[in-house]
């Protein structure tokens, strides 16, 4: 109801605002939230602007994460930055070795005394953007994982039990052979985001480290070390599935033509963000979706899962009655009503822990099974060095080279070890040029 | 015969008049062109916070990486098979739109419609013609037992941006033809004819030559079209996949400095490109333009 109650100011708020305008401090917000995201956000902030009236939000859309993030930088060279901007968790490590430019969360919160406690949001997520002192320097907004979407009707045809998803990979690759045995679906799996579900997600979920010095986290010298045993096994495993048809590849990047392949029933299983969840629904017409955990390998007990998703940055460069503006939105952003409608909303993970607890005293997640999955895979088991997240610069590029050594691998042109140790060493490569950078 | 020369007595108004052009041509293309130069020297964070001259590097690392060694043939290949299946596809065309009497103009009309497209549009279009799951053509090709997968075969991806960026391109090439079959003098071609000669030996050796001046403009124009112009479609079909086996040249330049914020990189792989392309010019203007008859 108290969001109903929002819109309404909205609008009423849009016939006023001419009048208001003029004494309002306006703030810029870039984001990179297109869709029905985008319709969802640019209402959070209109009932931040009805719900006060000494600032306007303008939030502004500027396409993918990476096209937001290049535009932001690119603004900021030429001293035309917007006040808040939104950038993708790969992006992490470049915003954070950018001292001059961003102004950090915790010190913002601070210098403009408003009312802030790291404490009252998801550990697994704030670990991610928090420095080795304990500093939050990004406001988490969205932030999703990984998690397992399965075909129900198709479980069934094989003679699976439907609400049973497969715990072990071993599970996995059984079932998808039964399922492609008995003609329920052609192909027993698909993934979005080689990278960050079948990499970055698989080594934190086995707790296997990412990069030494805590994932990047401890210091710029970091080198990554994703070609240990039990990924090269993984990816061995990934190259012999694709082969036999078990498992099918979805494309570079966020894998493009995964989800189609799934929502048609030729594959039976999903992996993706949880944020995807109600693309998924939506698209999911001849069938019933179940949702389950990654799965791992059965010697190994599994971790917790890393997030993806973004952050919103604070740049260098406003004026001290923006960046109170800046600190009083963010202190609504993070407000648990706010929190909950957007998380119940996108999939996207709760932010605060009093968030999900609403969303709990609401009954949201027994009304929809499945859409704590996410939060309980994230929760498994306190983080880890190798299962806080990863922080790398130049990732962006680094994950280029992830799905370039993957198709590689795919292709038969190298085998896992090789193609793992080439994109270790061309990694690293990266990480050394972002160091010399950044000294 | 005398040549006629005329004199201007004033002496700043010639420069007066030409330096409209200087300006812009040194605000737009020497000025950008010498950062461009500059950056490549230099090694600097995405934000422009700190800035160090780091010399060759960028140069010498570039030479050493295999996959930018790869690339360079790997945009050979695609320039050359770009400047032939357009410009071959499009005299045919014109040729063919030239003999109509009637309706040429509806033709001529929808052979152009291409050219309004924007190349990531292009670029999408085929990627959904030749999309291996949903697409039309792989299920047609599967009847020749093609398994097209450009996804994953380099080869069906090479294929599927030189397809692309050729569509793209046709339209140009054949607008330029056409207007240059129709300033062929048509007494010519007829007094072939009288001569006894097929029509095969009239396009040979009347109408062929006469274009020569269209389409050695052309080769420029393509080669330096697909050096640079292309990236909107192998963004939107490969995005330089898989495993960089569409990853030309400038589609690297666009990815490490636009993607990658990686600037220093970037330029001197854009000042190299601009190398190549002068030297290309170059040779063409020595070597090639002297078959032209003008």
């Amino acid at each position: 109801m108290k969001t109903l109650n929002r819109v309404g100011l909205a609008a009423l708020s849009l016939m006023l605002s001419t009048s208001v305008a003029f004494a309002a401090t306006e703030v810029t917000w870039w984001h990179a939230m297109g869709g029905e995201l985008g319709t969802k956000l640019e209402e959070i902030v209109a009932g931040y602007n009805a719900s006060q009236s000494d600032y306007v939000v303008t939030p502004v859309y500027k396409g993918s994460y990476a096209e937001t993030m290049t535009a932001a930088i690119a603004a900021f060279r030429a001293g035309e930055q917007p006040e808040i901007v939104q950038v993708f968790e790969v992006g992490t490590g470049t915003m954070m070795a950018a001292k001059g430019a961003v102004y950090p969360v915790y010190q913002l919160m601070a210098d403009m005394g408003a009312e802030f406690n790291p404490a009252d949001y998801l550990p697994t997520v704030v670990g991610y953007y928090t420095d080795t002192e304990g500093n939050m320097l990004s406001m988490p907004f969205n932030s999703s994982t990984p998690i397992l979407y399965y075909n129900k009707t198709a479980f069934e045809k094989a003679g699976l039990h439907p609400n049973t998803p497969p715990a072990t990979w071993e599970d996995l690759e059984a079932y998808s052979r039964k399922i492609m045995e008995s003609g329920a679906a052609s192909c027993g799996f698909t993934t979005g985001w080689i990278s960050w579900a079948q990499l970055e997600n698989f080594s934190a979920w086995h707790n296997q480290p990412i990069g030494t010095l805590e994932n990047g986290f401890g210091g710029l010298d970091t080198e990554l070390t994703v070609n240990g045993p039990l990924q090269v096994k993984h990816w061995e495993n990934l190259k012999k599935w694709q082969d036999e048809g078990v498992f099918s590849y979805g494309g570079p990047g966020g894998g493009a033509d995964a989800p189609a392949t799934f929502y048609t029933g030729e594959c039976a299983m999903y992996m993706n963000s949880s944020a995807s969840r109600a693309g998924v629904l939506a698209n999911a017409k001849d069938f019933e979706v179940g949702f389950g955990m990654l799965p791992h390998y059965a010697d190994v007990q599994p971790q917790n899962s890393i997030i993806g998703g973004a952050t919103l940055w604070v740049l260098q460069g406003a004026d001290e009655a923006q960046y109170k503006g800046v600190a009083d939105f963010f202190t609504y952003l993070s407000s648990p009503e706010v929190q909950a409608g957007w998380h119940q909303f996108s999939g996207y993970l709760p932010i605060t822990q009093a968030a999900y607890e609403l969303g709990q005293s609401q009954g949201y997640y027994e009304a929809n099974p499945g859409s704590d999955v996410a939060i309980k895979q994230m929760t498994l088991n306190p983080p880890t060095e190798n299962s806080k997240g990863l922080r790398f610069g130049n990732y962006v590029q680094i994950r280029d080279v992830i799905d370039q050594e993957f198709q590689a691998l795919l292709s038969g042109d190298k085998s896992a070890q090789q193609a793992l140790d080439d994109l270790v060493s061309r990694g690293n490569q990266m990480l050394r040029d972002f160091q010399a950078a950044n000294q | 015969m005398d040549t006629k020369r005329t004199v201007f007595p004033a002496k700043g108004l010639p420069y007066l008049l030409v330096a409209p052009q200087l300006i812009i041509t040194l605000l737009f293309f020497i000025w950008p062109a010498g950062q461009a130069v500059k950056s490549s020297f230099e090694r600097e964070d995405p934000f422009g916070l700190s800035t160090s001259f780091v010399g060759l590097l960028h140069y010498a690392r570039l030479f050493q990486e295999p996959a930018y060694l790869a690339s360079i043939g790997r945009t050979a290949v695609f320039a050359l098979a770009v400047t032939a299946v357009s410009m071959g596809l499009a005299l045919i065309l014109a040729v063919a739109v030239s003999r109509l009497v009637r309706s040429a103009t509806a033709y001529s009309t929808m052979l152009l419609w291409p050219y309004a497209v924007s190349p990531v549009v292009a670029g999408i279009l085929w990627w959904f013609l030749f999309n291996s799951s949903t697409g039309i053509l792989p299920y047609m090709l599967s009847f020749f037992g093609v398994d097209w997968d450009h996804q994953l075969n380099g080869t069906h991806a090479m294929i599927l941006i030189i397809v692309a960026a050729s569509w793209k391109q046709i339209s140009y090439n054949f607008l330029f033809f056409l207007a240059g079959l129709q300033s062929v003098p048509q007494s010519l071609n007829e007094a072939a004819a009288i001569d006894g000669a097929g029509p095969f030996k009239r396009f040979w050796t009347i109408v062929f030559p006469l274009l020569s001046p269209t389409t050695f403009f052309l080769m420029i124009v393509n080669l330096n079209y697909t050096m640079f112009d292309t990236f909107g479609v192998i963004d939107a079909t490969t995005a330089g996949g898989p495993n960089q086996a569409t990853n030309t040249l400038v589609y690297k330049v666009y990815t490490d400095g636009y993607i990658g914020l990686n600037l220093g990189s970037s330029s001197a792989q854009s000042v190299i490109l601009m190398l190549f392309v002068i030297v290309l010019t170059v040779i063409q203007f020595r070597y090639v333009e002297r078959r032209v008859q003008y």
